[in-house]
C-alpha cells in the first residue's frame, strides 16, 4: 500500500461526505435554523435577564447574543458529530459501513478519514452560521474569522470522535431522541455555552465542576477565545487529549479482534 | 515479524494457492457456537455455492472472511494471504457483494463506483476507464449519471457486482445476492455471475438458501447449524448422500444431521 493509495482514500471519503451533505439539504438547513432560533429568540428574551460582566476574552461589555455565539457554534458541531455518528450506525445497518471496512487500508486510517470528512462538513456549517450571524450583530474582528479556523478543527474533531465512539456502542439504528436526551442536552446545558461558569459556581459547586470538566465547555471556550485571536491553552490541551481518548476508544470499538462488532453481530447478523 | 521475511515468502505462497482456503474455523457468539470447525477451499475458476438455511452461519462466515471481525481459531487464507495477519493483501484481492444493499441512493451510479475505486487506491483516470468497462458489461453505461434511487432492484444488484469487480479481484464473495429480487432478475444475476466466473477465471463463493440456484456443474458447500455437512462437486455430493437431485441430497443431509 503506497502513500498515494492513502491519499486517494482520504480524498474519496471526504468527497463522498461532501456529496452527501450537498444532497441532504434538510440537514444543512436544520443545522443553521437551530442555532439561529437560539440566537434570535432565546438570546433576545434572556438579554435583559442575564447580565454578562467583563470576562476574558472580551475586553468590554458584550451583549448576551455575542456571549452565546460560540456556544451555538459548539452546538452546530455537536449536532454534526452526533449526526455523523448516527449516520455511521445507519450506514452500518445499510451495509455501506461494511464496504468501507472491508477495503484494504488499515481500519484506524479509514476511521480517521471518516472523522476528518465529518469535521470538514461541520466547519462549513459553522462558517455559514457566522455569515448569517454577522447580520444580527455578532461581529467579531475580521481576522477572528481566520483565527477561529484551527479551533473549529480541534472542536470538530473532538465532538466527531465522541460521536464515533458512541456509534461503536450503539446497538441498532436508534432514533435521535435518545442521543438528544442523554448526550446533546446534558452536554450543552452543563457547559459554558449559555452562561459564564462563575454564575454556575454561585448556584452549585458540584454543577460548576461538572461544567468545568465537560469536554463541550472546552470546545466552546477554545472557539470563544479564537474568535478574538486568543488561545485558551488549558482548554486547548484538554480538547486535544479528549480527542485522542475518544478516537482511541472508537478505534478500539471498531477493532476486528477485540471489537464490539463481533459481540453485537450475535444479535442480528447470523444469517 | 520481519518484513523482509514476509516479502520473500509471500509470492511463493500466493502462486498456486487456492483462491480461498478455510481451515478449522470456529466462532462463538457468547455461549452460542456459530461456526464449528468449518473447512473448505475454492480454486480459481470455481463457482461454489454455499448452501444453507437461514441461521446456518453463512453471514457469520462472510463477516470473518471479509474481516469485519476476527476469527479466534482456525485460519482463512485468500490466495495464500492470511486474512488476520496480512489483511491488506487479502482484502485487496476480494470483491464483496453484501446481503444488504450498500449503494448510496442519493449519489449517482458513477459517484458510487468512484468512491469504491478511491478506497482501493485507484487513480481517477483508471477508475473512470474501469467503471465504463464494468458498466458496459452490465448494460448500464448509459445510466452512469443517474441516481441509484432511479434504478430497479435488479439493476442495483448488478451495479453492486460491477463495483465489487472494479479493482479486479480474483475472488468474488456474494452473500444471498438475489434476496428480494423477482424471478427474472434473479435468473439474470445468476447467469451474469456464472459467465464472469467462466470468462474471467474468477473464483466465486455464492451464499444462498435457494436450491434452484445450484447447477450440476457447480461445487457446493452445505452449511447447517455452523457445520459443513458436505463439500465438493454437486454430482459427488449427490452420489455420497444417495440422492438423485441436489434438493434431495440437501434434505437428506439436513435430516441426518438432525436438530441441535
Amino acid at each position: 500500500m503506497s502513500l498515494i493509495h492513502y491519499y486517494r482514500c482520504l480524498v474519496g471519503i471526504v468527497w463522498r461526505e461532501a456529496l452527501r451533505f450537498i444532497h441532504q439539504r434538510e440537514r444543512f438547513l436544520s443545522a443553521l435554523v437551530r442555532p439561529l432560533i437560539w440566537l434570535l429568540v432565546f438570546a433576545a428574551g434572556f438579554r435583559s435577564v442575564l447580565g454578562v460582566s467583563i470576562i476574558p476574552p472580551y475586553d468590554t461589555y458584550v451583549t448576551y447574543e455575542v456571549y452565546i455565539a460560540p456556544g451555538l457554534i459548539g452546538m452546530i458541531q455537536l449536532f454534526n458529530g452526533m449526526q455523523s455518528s448516527l449516520s455511521m450506525v445507519y450506514d452500518r445497518e445499510m451495509g455501506s459501513m461494511r464496504t468501507l471496512l472491508v477495503s484494504p487500508l488499515p481500519r484506524w486510517y479509514l476511521l480517521v478519514c471518516k472523522l476528518l470528512a465529518g469535521t470538514a462538513v461541520s466547519v462549513l456549517q459553522v462558517y455559514a452560521f457566522l455569515v448569517i450571524a454577522w447580520f444580527f450583530d455578532i461581529q467579531p474582528p475580521l481576522w477572528g474569522y481566520l483565527t477561529v479556523l484551527p479551533a473549529l478543527v480541534v472542536s470538530g474533531l473532538m465532538l466527531g470522535a465522541l460521536g464515533m465512539l458512541l456509534s461503536s456502542w450503539i446497538k441498532q439504528l436508534e432514533n435521535f431522541a435518545g442521543v438528544m436526551n442523554f448526550v446533546i442536552f446534558p452536554m450543552f446545558f452543563a457547559s459554558s455555552a449559555l452562561y459564564p461558569l462563575w454564575k454556575m459556581h454561585d448556584s452549585s459547586e458540584t454543577l460548576y465542576y461538572i461544567c468545568l470538566y465537560n469536554p463541550f465547555t472546552a470546545a466552546v471556550e477554545i472557539v470563544r477565545f479564537a474568535l478574538y485571536g486568543q488561545v485558551n491553552w488549558p482548554y486547548l490541551g484538554y480538547a486535544a487529549v479528549a480527542t485522542l481518548v475518544f478516537l482511541g476508544a472508537a478505534i478500539y470499538g471498531y477493532d476486528p479482534a477485540r471489537g464490539l462488532l463481533a459481540r453485537k453481530a450475535g444479535a442480528g447478523a447470523m444469517g | 515479524m520481519g518484513r523482509g521475511h514476509q516479502a520473500i515468502e509471500t509470492p511463493s505462497l500466493a502462486a498456486g494457492a487456492p483462491a480461498l482456503e478455510v481451515a478449522g474455523l470456529i466462532h462463538d457468539f457468547g455461549a452460542k457456537r456459530a461456526l464449528d470447525n468449518v473447512a473448505f477451499s475454492i480454486e480459481p475458476g470455481d463457482f461454489t455455492v454455499l448452501l444453507g438455511l437461514n441461521g446456518a452461519g453463512k453471514t457469520t462466515l462472510y463477516s470473518l472472511i471479509t474481516r469485519l471481525y476476527n476469527n479466534r481459531s482456525g485460519s482463512i487464507k485468500i490466495f495464500g494471504y492470511d486474512v488476520r495477519k496480512q489483511s491488506s493483501q487479502a482484502l485487496a484481492r476480494i470483491g464483496v457483494v453484501f446481503q444488504q444493499p450498500t449503494l448510496d441512493l442519493d449519489l449517482t451510479v458513477a459517484q458510487n463506483l468512484h468512491y469504491h475505486a478511491a478506497l482501493h487506491g485507484m487513480s481517477r483516470r483508471e477508475a473512470q476507464s474501469r467503471l465504463e468497462a464494468e458498466l458496459a458489461r452490465i448494460d448500464l453505461l448509459d445510466r452512469a449519471h443517474e441516481k441509484v434511487r432511479a434504478l430497479s432492484g435488479g439493476q442495483r444488484r448488478r451495479v453492486e457486482i460491477a463495483r465489487a469487480l472494479l479493482h479486479r479481484p480474483k475472488l468474488l464473495l456474494l452473500d444471498e445476492p438475489t434476496v428480494g429480487l423477482d424471478i427474472g432478475s434473479r435468473q439474470a444475476i445468476v447467469a451474469h455471475v456464472r459467465k464472469l466466473c467462466r470468462e474471467e477465471k474468477l473464483a466465486v463463493l455464492w451464499a444462498t438458501h435457494l436450491i434452484d440456484e445450484v447447477s450440476d456443474d457447480d461445487r457446493v458447500v452445505v452449511l447447517h447449524l455452523g457445520r459443513v455437512l458436505a463439500a465438493g462437486p454437486v454430482p459427488e455430493v449427490m452420489r455420497k448422500s444417495g440422492a438423485a437431485h441436489v434438493r434431495e441430497a440437501f434434505t437428506n443431509l439436513i435430516e441426518k444431521a438432525g436438530k441441535p
